[in-house]
């Protein structure tokens, strides 16, 4: 018996005490796990309160407590606190052990008999394996200045901006020509109906020539390797074909380029650029690109028009891919979304019926720089529409296609709905299911969109079809909805109907997380560290995630979110060196078979393989502890610091209460 | 030869045995065996199990028993476990009850207990059941109906009706869409036709509602019919024996309740194979229906030959003539006019 372990049980106010009899669970452990080494076992209301923390510094102190075990609340929660308070009093802070025996316990139970003697079960539990612990010591890694941020949207330009303006040099990558991502799309802004242009192009000049940001568009990541404070990057700059150094962007070229392709990018399918281009009048850089799948010289080895023509000798058709190597600190992902494909919800007729339109279509048609320089035209592109319906929650909470609400569709909608009215006179019905205008401002819009005469049917829309009924449908889409407000079947007939679709996570979502070992949610959006508390940084340290990447939001929220996590990189540059968790895996190479199950399940890409010893390894700074390969390993040869067999087989027995003193 | 288990179910034997006929027509140029399954029962329609669950799905199980014993190898042939239903509620019922007795592990322990009474036993997902313009869209391929078409049937005009049964709910994910599935619009392109755009493709026909509640089977017709008449449809195509049954028997009453004068002739996807596979109209059962479709085939050069159109007996009258009964839409008459 060499440990002396402290046992302290927590009321959490009424939270555990309401449920469980912790003056009990207390005098139990004093009594019946005295033998393993428990010399003293305390309740206290609130044991995170500084009074609670200074009772175990106290008896650490003064009755040399080896192990410190906390009855109280998840780990998750206050697992730090206590480790902080033992290190205060001298003891290392990895032998202080937390028995949850709220979220486990008392929140799950009502039996307060029963919950008293789970609560006894986990303490024991927890008293065996603190006395296995071992202490441990946090790595320290420098950390790199640069940071990289994919993504050049709002989001991406806004987390770069502010860490370029605190004197960090930022790489900017970004897949399209041009930054600006969707909101370079859109015509206005809700709630306040500014340009989006007018108020997103500033921003776009400035990442384009703030001296602290390297700007990487046509480009992409394709490796990451290293961990938090020393990440090595591999971009791939995709042929521009133009030499960058040379091109003016006098824009002659794509005067001159024969071929008319339809951009499904940035005019959302609606509008036509040239096979060279750059997306808008507005892109940043202003180089144009040359899209090698469509144009004439690459398909029949004819044409170079732009290469007559370009007055600068800019147009290169040999240039290659290259590869650029970077090493940065830390990494925001601002990856955006993809809109919702409407055609997936073939009962509103998008793709079949002409003058169904989506929500990014919509914002091209109106447009000032659109297709239709701002005229709302059905698809004939002449005729204006009489009636517009909206759709709210196309492909938003519908159990056949995404559960959750995709956020900006109501306000979208309201947006649409006005600039209707404002440029056709027509008349406006939106469809929606329930109106949510949270947040500033928004809600006055709503109300400002009623006062104008917009019509509101509450009811899921059934279908969009161009089978009249009766008379007044003919030549008409009707809107078959069930009106709940009203208790009854409607059929609307419309001259143009708009989809607000709603947004879902990026097509590659998957892939790109496993690119960078962060997870993604059920949902496909990537998860953030804790819903509420730390909403952009992820499980993996060092890479943050802001915008649409992390879930539907709007503008404002992703502005603040890019904000927020510049303030997190730039914590992380300025503390010069960051401590890392000691909870690791390692291989026993004497019995590591080389079979390298473990390669491929690591979901931070932290093991390697030493060919020549035919073992596998596991790089510490990159390890987070997640336990995956040490429960993988078919030989059994990996164990995790923290969760070492003898710790996880001590905490069986004890919740099985076989480590009580002999009756 | 590709072999099949066959369910044809009882409309084949009555109203619809002219889809009977026009498949039995089709099986050899495609090259399709189907073997009928030994002492099939109805398998309920669509109100048995609106009654009561355990007996219906007995009902419906007993086929499935029957099929599974007919899986293996006999004599030469080969195996199979594909269950083909020409009938889309026969089609819906089988593998309603394949899909429940798998997902509701109670259920089909009750009705293997009801089965047991004949000796037989159904392990859920034994078999696949599928409909036939599955198995000849996705099986048998739209190249080789393409190849053996000899007679197109460009400049046919058809409004292509799948109906409410095939595609919803959709157990194993067999169609293309749910809502707007286009397997019959490629099928019947791959024949030459002239294929419309039908948005009610699968909207309903009304059913059984056609013996319960007239009125609303009328207007759910009348929808169909006008619709595909609006587009300039000469006929239409249907998979489904309810629904031919209901858009062609029904369409002289539709038109009288509405007093409207729709001529729309609607036939089994399989009677336009035959014809484009080259087959005479009167082995394909083309001329028995109700709504006759020979001005329409005239257009793709068919002559149809002139049946003896079936006289209603005469009913015996008995004692004075009742006055007409009075149904509550006789004002609306005039309105649609």
């Amino acid at each position: 018996m060499t440990e002396k372990v402290g046992v302290y049980v927590c009321h959490c106010g009424s939270n555990i005490a309401g449920t469980v009899d912790v003056e009990d669970v207390a005098h139990w452990a004093a009594e019946k796990l005295g033998h393993q080494g428990v010399i003293i076992a305390r309740e206290y209301k609130f044991m995170c309160s500084s009074l609670g923390q200074e009772l175990i510094e106290k008896d650490i102190k003064e009755l040399g407590l080896t192990r410190v075990v906390v009855a109280a609340c998840s780990p998750h929660l206050h697992e730090k606190t206590f480790r902080i308070a033992a290190k205060n009093a001298g003891l290392n802070p990895y032998l202080v052990e937390l028995a949850s025996i709220r979220e486990q316990v008392s929140w799950v139970h009502s039996d307060k008999v029963v919950a008293t003697a789970k609560a006894k079960a986990v303490v024991s539990g927890a008293v065996s394996r603190a006395i296995q612990n071992a202490p441990l010591e946090e790595l320290k890694v420098p950390i790199n200045s640069n940071t990289l941020v994919v993504g050049g949207g709002i989001a991406g330009i806004q987390s770069a901006l502010e860490i370029a303006n605190a004197g960090f040099h930022v790489y900017l990558v970004e897949r399209e020509p041009s930054i600006g991502g969707h909101m370079a799309q859109f015509d206005k802004t809700f709630p306040t109906l500014d340009c989006s242009a007018c108020i997103l192009t500033p921003r776009m000049v400035e990442a384009g020539t703030h001296p602290n940001i390297t700007l990487l568009t046509w480009s992409e990541v394709t490796n990451v390797a290293g961990y938090v404070g020393n990440f090595h990057v591999t971009i791939k700059k995709k042929a521009r074909f133009i030499n960058e150094e040379l091109c003016t962007g006098c824009g002659i070229c794509q005067e001159k380029c024969p071929k008319k392709v339809i951009d499904d990018v940035y005019e959302a399918g609606l509008g036509y650029r040239k096979a060279v281009y750059t997306p808008f009048a507005q892109a940043v850089p202003n180089f144009p690109v040359m899209d090698k799948d469509n144009c004439t010289y690459f398909e029949k080895g004819t044409c170079k028009a732009c290469e007559k023509f370009c007055p600068t000798g800019a147009i290169d058709f040999n240039q290659q891919d290259e590869l650029l190597h970077i090493d940065v600190g830390n990494i925001v992902l601002a990856t955006g979304y993809d809109l919702f494909d409407a055609r997936r919800v073939s009962n509103y007729g998008y793709g079949r019926l002409p003058n169904v339109f989506t929500s990014l279509e919509f914002e091209r048609l109106s447009n000032a720089a659109g297709p239709t320089n701002g005229n709302i035209v059905l698809r004939d592109g002449k005729t204006a529409p009489k009636s517009v319906g909206i759709i709210h929650c196309v492909g938003s909470r519908d159990r056949n296609f995404n559960n959750y609400c995709s956020v900006i569709c109501c306000m979208q909608g309201l947006k649409f709905a006005h600039l209707v009215h404002e440029r056709t006179g027509a008349t406006v019905y939106n469809f929606y299911i329930d109106m949510r205008t949270a947040y500033k401002a928004y809600d006055e819009f709503y109300q400002r969109v009623l006062e104008e005469g917009t019509l509101f049917v509450r009811g899921k829309v059934a279908e969009v079809t161009d089978a009249a009924r009766y008379s007044n449908e003919k030549g008409k889409l009707i809107i078959q909805t069930e009106d709940t407000l009203a208790g009854k079947q409607r059929r609307i007939p419309v001259d143009m109907v708009i989809l607000s679709s709603g947004l879902q996570p990026r097509h590659d979502a998957k892939e790109v997380g496993k690119l960078f070992g962060i997870s993604c949610s059920m949902d496909g959006w990537f998860t953030e560290k804790h819903p509420k508390l730390d909403p952009v940084a992820t499980m993996t340290e060092g890479i943050y995630i802001v915008g649409c990447a992390q879930g539907p939001k709007d503008i404002p929220s992703s502005v603040a979110q890019g904000a927020a996590a510049s303030a997190r990189v730039l914590d992380k540059i300025l503390q010069k060196e960051v401590a890392l968790e000691p909870i690791k895996a390692t291989v026993n190479k004497e019995m590591c078979s080389g079979c390298r199950i473990c390669n491929g399940l690591c979901p931070f890409n932290a093991i390697g393989f030493l060919a020549d010893d035919n073992v596998s390894e596991i790089n510490p700074a990159l390890c987070q502890g997640c336990g995956t390969c040490v429960a993988a390993c078919p030989a059994g040869a990996i164990s995790g610091t923290g969760f070492s067999n003898e710790q996880i087989i001590a905490q069986i027995d004890g919740l099985l209460m076989r480590n009580l003193e002999p009756a | 030869m590709k072999k099949y288990l066959l369910y044809p179910g009882c409309s084949m034997e009555s109203s619809g045995r002219a889809y009977r006929d026009s498949i039995n027509a089709i099986v050899e140029p495609l090259d399709l065996h189907f073997e009928e399954i030994d002492d099939w029962n109805c398998c309920g329609a669509t109100e048995y199990l609106g009654i009561n669950l355990i007996p219906a799905y007995s009902l419906i199980a007993r086929n499935l028993a029957l099929a599974a014993k007919q899986t293996h190898p006999v004599n030469g042939t080969e195996g199979t476990r594909t269950v083909v239903a020409p009938c889309s509620a026969c089609y819906l019922n089988l593998a309603k009850a394949d899909y429940y007795m798998q997902e509701r592990p109670s259920l089909g322990v009750k009705v293997n207990e009801a089965l047991a009474a004949g000796d037989l036993q159904y392990t859920a997902g034994t078999l696949d059941v599928r409909h036939l313009i599955d198995i000849l869209v996705y099986d048998v391929g739209l190249e080789k109906i393409r190849s053996a078409v000899v007679r197109p049937l460009h400049g046919l005009k058809v409004a292509p009706y799948m109906g409410c049964m095939l595609p919803r709910p959709d157990y194993q994910h067999r169609w293309s869409d749910h809502e707007h599935p286009t397997e019959l619009d490629d099928l019947l392109r791959a024949l030459g036709a002239d294929v419309i755009d039908y948005p009610l493709t699968t909207s309903c026909c009304g059913g059984h509602m056609t013996q319960i509640g007239p009125e609303t089977a009328f207007e759910l017709i009348r929808r169909l019919v006008a619709d595909a008449d609006e587009r300039d449809a000469q006929l239409m195509a249907t998979v489904c024996p309810m629904c031919q049954m209901n858009v062609d028997a029904y369409q002289n009453e539709m038109n009288r309740f509405f007093g409207t004068d729709y001529h729309m002739p609607i036939l089994f996807f399989t009677q336009l194979m035959g014809l484009a596979f080259g087959r005479e109209p009167k082995e394909l059962g083309i001329g028995v229906e109700l709504v006759n479709s020979r001005n329409a085939l005239a257009h793709i050069g068919v002559e149809v030959p002139v049946t003896q159109e079936p006289t209603a007996p005469r009913k015996k009258v008995e004692g004075l003539p009742m006055p007409r009964r009075w149904t509550k839409h006789e004002g609306r008459k005039e309105a649609v006019k």
